[in-house]
This record gives C-alpha cells, sequence and structure tokens, in this order.
C-alpha cells in the first residue's frame, strides 16, 4: 500500500457576501457573544449552498462543503469545476493561504503550491535577484537556489537578459523566467492553478512536459486545477469533479471529465419544453423539444462514431406569413466550435411559415466527428432584418465512440486518436521509382 | 495501518502556536526581502543611499529654524541641531517600524494571497530593512557629533550609558512592531484605523521628547509624556550619545515591559488574523 500524500476529512470553508465594513462590528460583537456562551456561530447556518445563481437571505456561502478525498503519493490528480465550484478555495487552503473553517487535513511531505507563476516579483530587480526572491518565497533555501540556479536560467531560456530589470521583459519572458523557478521546486507534493494559460505554444507544450516528468519520473505528488480537459486528460490519472462546493465525482480522469461536462449541462440527448413557460423563443416562435437519434431513429445520448448522426428539433410557429432559417452550432467537449451550419443553403428559396408545429431535422454524416462529448446549439432567426428568435446553447450532449471493429477511420489501431474530426480520408500509395 | 502525517491543516489553531520554527526555516527569504527593500529603494535615483541622509538633516534644519530659532525650545544645553537630530533619528526608526507595519497585510495582500510563507517574516523584514536605513542616519549622526565636540568645543560628549544603544534599538523595534502588527490585524477588517495610523504617528511625536527635552515639562503635565513609552528611550538615547538628558532606569524599566507586552500581544493577534485575512483584506 503506498502512502497517502494529502488527506482532507471533512473540509468545510464559509465565506461572507457582501460588503465587509459598517455593521460587521456588531455582528463580530455578536458572534463573539455566542462563542463566549458556548454556542455556534450564529451566522454560519449550515446548509447554504453556494449557488451563485440563486438569491438566499443569508450572506454567508458554504464555498466548500464537506470535502473528502485522499492522495497516494506520486499520483498526479487533476481538480475540475465550472467557476464557482470551489476549486481555488480548495487550493488556497491547500496552500495555506486561508484557514479552513471546519475539518483538517493532513499529509506527508513538503508542499509547493503555484496559485500564480511570479508571486513576488519586482519590476525593479534583475532576473538573478529575482529567481532568489521568487525561489525563497515558495519555500527554497538560498542553498537550493544556488544549487539549481543554472538550471533554472537554462529552462526559462532568457540567459541574455539575466542581469537586466524584469520590468523590461516580454511578458512572455517574465512568464518564463517565473514558472521555471516554480518548476524547479523540491517540493514532495506540487500544487498548480492554471498557469499552464500563459507563455507561447511551444512553452505551454515544455511545462505540461515539465508537469508530466514531476509526477511520473520523479514520482512527486501533483495537483492540477485547469479549464484545459485535454491538459487534464494527458497528466492526471484520476481526477475530483467539484461543484457548488461538494465532489460530484472522484476517481479516473476520462470518466470523470464527462461527468463534469455533463454536470455542468444535464444529460440531454432529449430535451423538452412542451407546455412550459420558459421555453426559448419569443412571441413569434417557441422551441418545442431537441433530440439526438441515431441511425435507427432511437433517442440516444451515445453514438457510433461509424454511424450517421440525427439532430432533430421542434417548434411552434405562432404568427403567419414569417420567413426564417434554421441554425447549429457544434462543440467538442474542449469547447472548440467545430461546425455551424444553417439551411439557407439547402432550401434554395425563402421559406414561409405559417401557425403551426414544426419538425427540422438534420442529419451529420458518419465518419465525420471524432470520438468524445458533443454539445450543440440550435437556432431559429429571420433575416432582412437579421433577428435572433432563439438560440438555445444549452441544447444537447452527445458521446461519439468508436466500437473498434474496424470499420471506423482508426481501422484496427486502437491508442490515442488526436483531432476534432475523423473523417475517412482516402489514401492512395504506389511505387513510383 | 495507521498512517502518521507530517503536517496538518485545520479550522482552529492554538493562540500560542506562533510558528517560530517555521520563520527560522524561512531566514534566507527575511534576508533577500531586506536585500529586496535596499536595493529597489535607490534603484533608477542619482543620489541612490544618499537620500537616507537627506531626510533627516532637512528635518533638522527645519525644526532646529522652527522650534529652536523662533519657538526658543531648550534643548539641554546641547547645540540645537545635534539635540533635534538625535530625536529624529531614533524617532524616525520607531515611526518607520510602525507604520510599515501596520500596512503589511495590505501592502502584500497579493503575494499572501497566492502562497504561504510564514507572515511573521514580512514585519520581521521591514524592522530589519529600517535597521539598514537607521545604520546609515546614525552614521551621519556621530558625524555630527563629532563635529560639534571635537571642531566646536561644546559639551556633548557619550558616556558609558552609550552601551544601553543596542538594548534602545531593540526596544524601538519591538514597539514599532507589536504595535504595527495590532494595528495590521485590525485594518485587515475595518480600514478606519489605517488613517488613523498616518496622522497619529505625527501627533505622537509632539508627545514625545523630540522637540523638547523631559526636564522642561511642567510636573504636573510629566506623568503624561513619560507615560510615553518613546520618551524613554529618546531620553536615554540623548544622554548616552549626547551626555545630558533625563535618565531614568524605572522610566526605561518600564517602556521595556510595555514593549514586551505589545509584542507578545502583537504577534499572537497576528498569528490569529494572518490564518483567514486573505479572505478579509
Amino acid at each position: 500500500m503506498s502512502k497517502i500524500a494529502i488527506k482532507v476529512e471533512n473540509l468545510s470553508k464559509a465565506y461572507q457576501l457582501g460588503n465587509i465594513g459598517t455593521g460587521t462590528i456588531s455582528r463580530d460583537i455578536e458572534r463573539w457573544w455566542a462563542k463566549m456562551r458556548g454556542k455556534e456561530d450564529p451566522f454560519l447556518r449550515i446548509g447554504e449552498t453556494n449557488d451563485r445563481t440563486t438569491k438566499s437571505e443569508s450572506n454567508i456561502v458554504w464555498s466548500l462543503k464537506d470535502i473528502n478525498f485522499e492522495i497516494q503519493q506520486g499520483d498526479a490528480v487533476g481538480i475540475i469545476g465550472r467557476n464557482g465550484a470551489g476549486k481555488s478555495t480548495l487550493l488556497k487552503i491547500l496552500s495555506r493561504v486561508t484557514a479552513p473553517t471546519t475539518g483538517k487535513i493532513s499529509g506527508n511531505g513538503r508542499i509547493a503550491s503555484l496559485l500564480e507563476v511570479g508571486t513576488g516579483f519586482h519590476p525593479e530587480l534583475t532576473g538573478r535577484e529575482n529567481i532568489y526572491l521568487n525561489g525563497a518565497i515558495l519555500g527554497m533555501r538560498k542553498r537550493e537556489i544556488d544549487r539549481k540556479f543554472d538550471e533554472i536560467v537554462d529552462f526559462s531560456g532568457v540567459e541574455r537578459y539575466i542581469d537586466t530589470p524584469v520590468k523590461r521583459y516580454s511578458s512572455g519572458m517574465y512568464v518564463r523566467l517565473a514558472f521555471a523557478v516554480a518548476a524547479h521546486l523540491e517540493s514532495e507534493i506540487l500544487i498548480v492553478d492554471e498557469v499552464l494559460a500563459v507563455g507561447d505554444a511551444e512553452f505551454q507544450k515544455k511545462c505540461l512536459g515539465k508537469m508530466g516528468d514531476i509526477s511520473t519520473n520523479e514520482g512527486r505528488t501533483v495537483l492540477f486545477v485547469s479549464h484545459q480537459m485535454d491538459a487534464i486528460n494527458r497528466l492526471c490519472k484520476s481526477t475530483v469533479v467539484l461543484d457548488n462546493g461538494s465532489i460530484l465525482f472522484k476517481g479516473n480522469s476520462n470518466e470523470a471529465i464527462s461527468h463534469y461536462l455533463k454536470g455542468e449541462k444535464g444529460t440531454y440527448s432529449h430535451r423538452s419544453w412542451i407546455g412550459m413557460n420558459n421555453a426559448p423563443g419569443n412571441q413569434i416562435v417557441k422551441l418545442r423539444d431537441v433530440s439526438i437519434l441515431n441511425q435507427c431513429g432511437e433517442i440516444s445520448e451515445v453514438l457510433k462514431i461509424n454511424e450517421p448522426i440525427y439532430i432533430k428539433f421542434s417548434y411552434e410557429v405562432i404568427v403567419d406569413e414569417i420567413e426564417f432559417t434554421h441554425g447549429l452550432n457544434l462543440y467538442n467537449q474542449s469547447g472548440i466550435h467545430i461546425l455551424s451550419s444553417h439551411d439557407l443553403i439547402t432550401s434554395k428559396k425563402k421559406l414561409k411559415f405559417s401557425r403551426g408545429i414544426y419538425e427540422a431535422r438534420l442529419e451529420i454524416p458518419k465518419n465525420l466527428l471524432a470520438e468524445g462529448l458533443h454539445q450543440i446549439s440550435v437556432a431559429i432567426m429571420s433575416y432582412n432584418p437579421f433577428f435572433i428568435h432563439f438560440h438555445e446553447t444549452d441544447a444537447a450532449i452527445f458521446t461519439v465512440v468508436d466500437t473498434l471493429d474496424g470499420t471506423s477511420a482508426r481501422g484496427e489501431y486502437g491508442g490515442s486518436f488526436p483531432g476534432v474530426v475523423r473523417p475517412m480520408l482516402f489514401w492512395e500509395n504506389k511505387k513510383i521509382f | 495501518m495507521k498512517n502518521t502525517f507530517d503536517w496538518q491543516i485545520e479550522g482552529k489553531s492554538s493562540l500560542m502556536d506562533l510558528k517560530l520554527k517555521d520563520v527560522w526555516a524561512y531566514r534566507d527569504l527575511l534576508w533577500l526581502l531586506v536585500r529586496r527593500d535596499f536595493v529597489s529603494f535607490y534603484k533608477q535615483t542619482i543620489l541612490g543611499p544618499i537620500w537616507f541622509f537627506l531626510q533627516p538633516l532637512l528635518t533638522t534644519v527645519m525644526f532646529t529654524f522652527v522650534f529652536g530659532k523662533l519657538g526658543g525650545f531648550k534643548t539641554d544645553g546641547l547645540p540645537q541641531p545635534l539635540f533635534y537630530m538625535a530625536g529624529i533619528t531614533a524617532w524616525n526608526y520607531f515611526a518607520d517600524c510602525l507604520t510599515k507595519t501596520s500596512t503589511v497585510f495590505r501592502d502584500n495582500a497579493n503575494i499572501f494571497g497566492k502562497v504561504y510563507f510564514p507572515r511573521l517574516i514580512m514585519p520581521l523584514s521591514i524592522i530589519v530593512s529600517n535597521l539598514v536605513k537607521f545604520g546609515v542616519q546614525m552614521i551621519l549622526f556621530v558625524l555630527m557629533i563629532a563635529y560639534y565636540s571635537i571642531i566646536k568645543h561644546e559639551n556633548c560628549f557619550p558616556n558609558t550609558y552609550i552601551l544601553l544603544f543596542p538594548i534602545l534599538i531593540f526596544l524601538m523595534a519591538i514597539l514599532g512592531l507589536g504595535v504595527g502588527m495590532i494595528i495590521s490585524a485590525m485594518t485587515t477588517k475595518y480600514r478606519d484605523l489605517a488613517f488613523l495610523v498616518t496622522f497619529g504617528v505625527q501627533l505622537l511625536m509632539y508627545a514625545t521628547t523630540v522637540v523638547y527635552p523631559l526636564s522642561t515639562v511642567k510636573p504636573s503635565l510629566n506623568w503624561i509624556v513619560k507615560l510615553n513609552p518613546m520618551t524613554s528611550i529618546i531620553e536615554t538615547f540623548r544622554y548616552g550619545f549626547l551626555g545630558n538628558a533625563t535618565f531614568s532606569w524605572s522610566n526605561l524599566a518600564y517602556t521595556s515591559m510595555f514593549a514586551f507586552v505589545v509584542l507578545i500581544l502583537g504577534v499572537i493577534i497576528f498569528n490569529k488574523v494572518e490564518r483567514t485575512f486573505v479572505d478579509t483584506v
């Protein structure tokens, strides 16, 4: 059994909303009075979750609520969740920037956290001076930095500017130097928050490579928060999904990512607004339902890569004599906009609609989309003047899978297959000499 | 299998857990911060560290003119510039320690919000940085003593009480640190105090024997001035370096007591606030 690096038990953190200022002193006194009598803090009401979309009477929210998990030594663990799910709070508590309200974390080994690169960099100081200062802030001893100095400069690639004040650096150089210091920390546990979203593509790749090295080759524990699902997938074997301050899922990264993407928007290969007053639309046209269908015409969340996919949506037209067109957007799990489509081309002449219920159906050809989660949005809009009647961005989410029967673009190959689309392309080979 | 852990993070911690071991582990950072303060101070200036001299020098000229010449304040028989210089140099060290420490959370909210190191390092580095500045200013002061006593043959010679000097520095440092930390801890939530500090320190200077000697204070008001712990420090400082002032062991003992109580209180409050100040600052 491998040793535990971090153990989080019943961790909660409450935050106060609104302004801190006038009025807080009376509340502080009330709180203190309750404490003196041995009662619980009257302002920490149990059960308030941190859902920023709903209003509530209490202005205390639980940014984290009863979090429990364990991380084994040498694991690379991802943390994902939408904005406000509690990721940053968790990292802040882990890196001891702020203390939890209740609960505890225990662990083995020195923690270094990188909630930001270049913390404490002073613009007037030279690169060399800043390496020492930043290293010391991150917890390195001077001797340690001396030993690693050349390596750090080498990794950063700003050797020529090392005796120039960092305020003269380009932002890219600044970040490179900052990450280089952080990457050479000798801690057993490394906590990283989205710092990879900096620098040019080449440097990002270098950073990811270094982080992979740290966890796999050096056997150190890495905790990594990111919105880049592909980075999480590449670096982390397991992932924790946070939602409104509690753990939605923990386990295998692949599963976690699909949980997250589904959890964020709900699961849907079918969504219906029939009989509901909040249906997307206006006084002219209203969306009724959206479905994803497989080849056999059944509603399905899981679709085969080598079969066509049908998207069907129905809507009600409330007025007569109206012209509009149908549109669709398709995104993959990293949020990349793969394609857009509308029927201005296919329906040569403008369609005139009168009162009634209509259905639009669209075929996405087989062997077009890559494996993984896809999200669609549907819309109806008028031209001249341009007007969007509705654009439902969370219309449906479905997974494309490859059953590995050898008839897809994969052929017999079962390994990692990158790319946002996966068309069957025709290869021609001949002997020319 | 039972696991043992190296460290724990909990919601509540003992008030007395001052984490001095952590502070020791980060001692290199302390020196680097002091260096940073010093280097960044004179970078891109022409006069560089000479600025350290200019400030007390100009203040001395001003005080000599206003209080000495216009006001006609007595100076215990000491040359006026020397008298004011002594008061200003010592007072500035205390005042700088206090004002800088009192904004330590706000000034460093950015760093504190992103990375952990024992927060106590920051105020400590302020104390040491200012000590460097104080040292530079002391050179000027000593040169002035030499000028007045040797060249102008004034009666202003150091006596054996100059040996108390290290203790005086220490007392000023912990007094400034202690009060500063209490204020900084309180200003994380209530900013009001921050406004008080800047002019409060200025006002306090007039309640200290910087521009007048303790010997000229009316006996009926004497106790108020003596209540101020800085008074005995400045009087002792003048007595040791210039050979004339009001020195009393009991006043110094009172100041020491005061300073230690304030320091301990300051460290405790600071450590308590440090844990969650990021959420409120």
